[in-house]
């Protein structure tokens, strides 16, 4: 114990590190019904870590080029001692992320934490979920197999829609005109420099502003504890609540574990650009729901392409969605209840639209 | 909580927790940086990277003859002409799949299976075959005989 | 207006009488306008008239003559480019009327073994089929005076006559036996000849017609593959494998240094044909070493002697050999669905099966010694994959208890973290 408070004093002379941690010290969890939502957000930081370590280990042995990039996969699932729990971890845990980012905004918007003065956290949050999908669909591709050939075709495909912008902006993420070998070249860059660059930020940020303006109350409960300060219930995040976070990410990890080595993540089949795409080629799950949408729409909406239509709509209400916060005010008003409802509809769309394009063939 | 709280079940209790915790965060921190460890130990198998491999050594083929070698998830044919260069080809029929073989008599490529025939360049040339056989890249370097696809534009 | 049916040699009267009716109808349709690309006339009312004088613009137009600028006149004669009947098919103008079958060959033959007259539309066209047919069974009825064998019009079909490469004609790979059943699979046209008529109905559950009909194997033979098209004929008792050879190249090497061949010639028995059949040819099974209905050997072979014997032992070799390939398959599946790459052993899988169906070619040798050399080579590649497969699943399971004492470990973890904030709480 010494030892360690001889570490701290040295940190301290040195960096400030009692001031530092000072507000840390003082941090604090409202305890109400609803607090195990709180710990979505330390679960999508977790397993970002997760991927960002098990990511460094693959790029010691893949190698971005359709020449090699799904030998080197190969090699890493066959040869590498234990190389198929790393891809396998990453790969799962990719998939975790995603749910949990999910599950973490819609927690915030049902908790209606985005209100002022959290406005900017949720504008970053928001950009920080795109990027998490970028993150799976560049990442997606990298295998170079089949599925995520004609996927990743596809889904530059539908980007390629939009008007005026579309076309440029595909063959921006395409590295061409077609899905080439250029573009495994381009969606590696994105996803091992462009994208952890900007997300690093962006967390950063995100970090630092709950840390400034604390973990919101839900709005009635605030209005209760405002109220009458002494029903006010917290823990402290040291050590209280941040060793119930380790256990649940011990159990994340548990998880992980399992799945990597009773489910390993498959290789598949290596691209081949002139093999006709397989039949009802599917996004990967957290495209499914737009993607299903898409499929829904008629060819034509009076004079407008049906799935220009819906790239455009899908943008609009993602501009929208990022813009949430902007909408509410302080004062009561149908607006709140508009939010609320149109935060249930959005739910019950994307979980619904999801399982049906599961299903769908 | 109460002023006297006997002392056993207190140290038990903290055995435990040491026990557990401390045990536990060891045996677990082992069972994640073990694996972390022995991957990033390189194989003893190079990984060529993906559309090359070893077909052969150099001494191994004498002129006029050929030889089946594994290429990815199918077989390869490399055959060593009469006057002594390398050509390697893919080896599986065009028409119903069959692995090919190289005839020194005929001085052809044949599958035994119809009949087909492909001429050294992997070009159809009698027989049921649709198409030729995809042609591989060639490199000697070394000993060792290499084997690449061709590359894309 | 009543339409009198022409007969195939209407005399003067009676055609004067029929297309007076038409030369009005065909004013009405708007004749006068020719479509193609040189004047042809005779379409203006002959393709409003029925059969057997009927012959369309729509038709004549897929016809490869009519293509190349030939018309009507160059085979009937007569003047293409009068409008009067009188004048179109009068004798001055060389008009010939319908051609009678004794007259088709002929007629055929006299631009069609012209190698002159046919370089000037296909240089690489062959000129010899008249010559061809001459030699055939058809040609030597015909010469003799038959009139109910095949002349060219039979399986080239006349007036929409396309070439063989189109798939739409009677004459293309896919359709050919479909063409020659239209008499040989009739009974009742083929009474007085003495063949049966069961060769289309055989042919049709053959391995082939499956082939080329069903999948598109261009290269799968057909009739003509085997009989010849204009030189059409059996091959022949003693000929037959040198004609099933020119694909099946390997079984008849085998089989032409096997005691078989000598046995069955010496007996004018038609070699392949005997186990294989000629129409009706099968995928082979291993059944056909057997003892059941399939069972060809002991057609021939007495039970319990040296051949039954040897026969007993192929069999059973190669259902050895089957029953290794698919125990090592079983297991290498199980191995793939846990998630363990088997790529290297499902390869070698392919070489024995690739070492099977030699052991199967290799019978035609009708010598065990040889086939047993296939089968073991298979032998060792099927076992080396069954313990790659063995190997995997031992390598899963490993996974498997280390993810266990993972478990437990992190189980230990978070017991003493719940303790320990027990503890920090109370």
């Amino acid at each position: 114990m010494s030892f360690l408070r001889n570490v701290r004093k040295w940190l301290d002379q040195r960096l400030g590190w009692d001031d530092l941690i000072a507000p840390l010290r003082k941090k604090a969890v409202p305890l109400h019904k609803l607090s195990y939502w709180y710990f979505l957000g330390g679960m999508t930081l977790f397993l970002f870590v997760i991927q960002v370590l098990t990511g460094i280990l693959l790029l010691l042995y893949y190698r971005p080029g359709a020449n090699e990039a799904f030998e080197s996969v190969q090699y890493i699932m066959t040869q590498v001692q234990f190389g198929w729990l790393i891809r396998s971890i990453h790969s799962w845990s990719a998939n975790l992320m995603i749910f949990t980012a999910f599950a973490h905004m819609f927690s915030v918007l049902f908790l209606k934490a985005y209100r002022k003065p959290r406005e900017l956290t949720w504008v970053s949050g928001m950009i920080l979920l795109f990027l998490v999908m970028g993150f799976g669909f560049s990442g997606y591709l990298l295998p170079w197999n089949t599925l995520a050939f004609f996927a990743t075709k596809v889904g530059t495909e539908i980007t390629g829609q939009v008007p005026a912008i579309g076309k440029p902006v595909m063959i921006f993420l395409r590295g061409g005109e077609e899905v080439t070998g250029a573009t495994l070249t381009r969606f590696f860059g994105f996803h091992v420099a462009v994208l952890p660059g900007l997300a690093t930020l962006l967390v950063l940020l995100h970090l630092l502003l709950v840390q400034h303006l604390g973990i919101s109350i839900p709005p009635k409960l605030e209005v209760q504890w405002t109220a009458n300060p002494s029903a006010k219930r917290e823990m402290k995040f040291f050590p209280n609540f941040s060793l119930r976070e380790m256990m649940a990410w011990y159990v994340a990890l548990a998880v992980l574990g399992a799945l990597a080595a009773v489910f390993p993540w498959n290789l598949g089949v290596k691209a081949d650009p002139f093999v006709p795409a397989p039949a009802g080629i599917k996004p990967e799950w957290y495209f499914l729901f737009m993607f299903q949408t898409l499929k829904l729409i008629p060819p034509k909406v009076g004079f407008i392409d049906g799935e220009v239509l819906g790239v455009v709509a899908f943008g609009l209400i993602g501009l929208l969605w990022l813009l949430l916060p902007f909408f509410e005010s302080d004062q009561p008003s149908h607006m709140k209840k508009w939010i609320t409802g149109f935060s249930v509809f959005a739910l019950a769309y994307v979980v619904g639209m999801s399982i049906y394009g599961y299903l769908a063939k | 909580m109460t002023a006297d709280q006997p002392s056993q079940p207190k140290t038990t209790r903290r055995r435990a927790i040491e026990l557990f915790l401390g045990g536990g965060l060891l045996a677990s921190f082992t069972s994640f940086i073990y694996p972390v460890l022995r991957y990033l130990v390189p194989p003893a198998v190079a990984d060529l990277g993906g559309d090359e491999v070893v077909a052969a050594k150099l001494t191994e083929l004498k002129p006029n003859s050929g030889k089946i070698f594994r290429f990815g998830n199918h077989p390869g044919l490399l055959i060593r002409t009469a006057s002594g260069d390398y050509r390697a080809m893919s080896a599986t029929c065009t028409h119903l799949s069959c692995t090919v073989q190289y005839r020194d008599d005929l001085r052809e490529v044949w599958c035994a299976c119809h009949n087909g025939k492909y001429d050294l360049n992997g070009r159809n040339i009698s027989g049921p075959p649709p198409r030729p056989l995809e042609a591989f890249e060639v490199q000697v370097r070394g000993d060792e005989i290499f084997v690449r696809r061709r590359r894309e534009a | 207006m009543a339409i009198s049916r022409n007969k195939l040699r209407p005399s003067s009267a009676a055609r004067y009488a029929g297309l007076a009716g038409f030369i009005v109808l065909a004013a009405c349709l708007g004749c006068g306008q020719s479509y193609g690309q040189t004047t042809n006339s005779c379409l203006d009312c002959h393709s409003a008239l029925p059969d057997p004088l009927g012959v369309t613009q729509e038709k004549f137009s897929q016809d490869i003559h009519s293509q190349k600028g030939l018309t009507c006149a160059s085979c009937h004669g007569g003047d293409p480019t009068a409008d009067d009947p009188d004048k179109a098919m009068g004798r001055k103008a060389g008009w010939k009327g319908s051609i009678d079958r004794k007259q088709i060959p002929q007629l055929c033959g006299s631009c069609h073994s012209n190698p002159a007259y046919i370089r000037q539309f296909n240089p690489s066209l062959r000129t010899d089929q008249l010559d061809q047919y001459r030699t055939s069974v058809h040609g030597k009825r015909f010469a003799a005076g038959d009139t109910k064998v095949a002349v060219c019009t039979d399986c080239h079909s006349v007036h929409d006559l396309r070439v063989p490469s189109d798939p739409r004609s009677t004459v293309n790979p896919v359709n050919v036996a479909n063409t020659c059943s239209r008499c040989h699979s009739d009974a009742d046209y083929m009474k007085g000849y003495s063949i049966p008529t069961d060769q289309f109905a055989k042919y049709s559950t053959s391995m082939h017609h499956q082939a080329l009909a069903v999948r598109g194997d261009l290269s799968a033979p057909t009739c003509t593959t085997c009989h010849g098209n204009h030189g059409a004929a059996p091959p022949g008792v003693d000929r037959v494998q040198n004609v099933c050879s020119n694909c099946h190249a390997f079984q008849a090497q085998m089989y032409e240094k096997s005691s078989h061949k000598k046995a069955f010639e010496a007996v004018s028995l038609p070699g392949c044909v005997v186990c294989h059949s000629n129409h009706g040819i099968r995928h082979p099974t291993d059944a056909m070493l057997g003892t059941g209905p399939d069972a060809v050997c002991m057609r021939c072979h007495t039970p319990g002697d040296a051949c039954d014997q040897a026969r007993a032992g192929l069999q059973t070799s190669l259902s050895q050999l089957d029953a290794a390939i698919k125990s090592a398959d079983q297991v290498l599946s199980i191995a793939e669905s846990s998630g363990m790459e088997v790529s290297e052993a499902r390869l070698g899988q392919d070489q024995a099966r690739d070492s099977l169906t030699k052991a199967r070619v290799t019978i035609h040798s009708f010598r065990t010694d040889l086939v047993d050399h296939d089968i073991q080579a298979g032998m060792k590649i099927a076992a080396k994959d069954l313990q790659a497969a063995k190997g995997a699943m031992v390598e899963r399971n490993h996974r498997r208890a280390g993810l266990g004492i993972s478990l437990i470990a992190i189980g230990m973890v978070l017991a003493g973290l719940w303790l320990y904030i027990k503890k920090i709480e109370s």
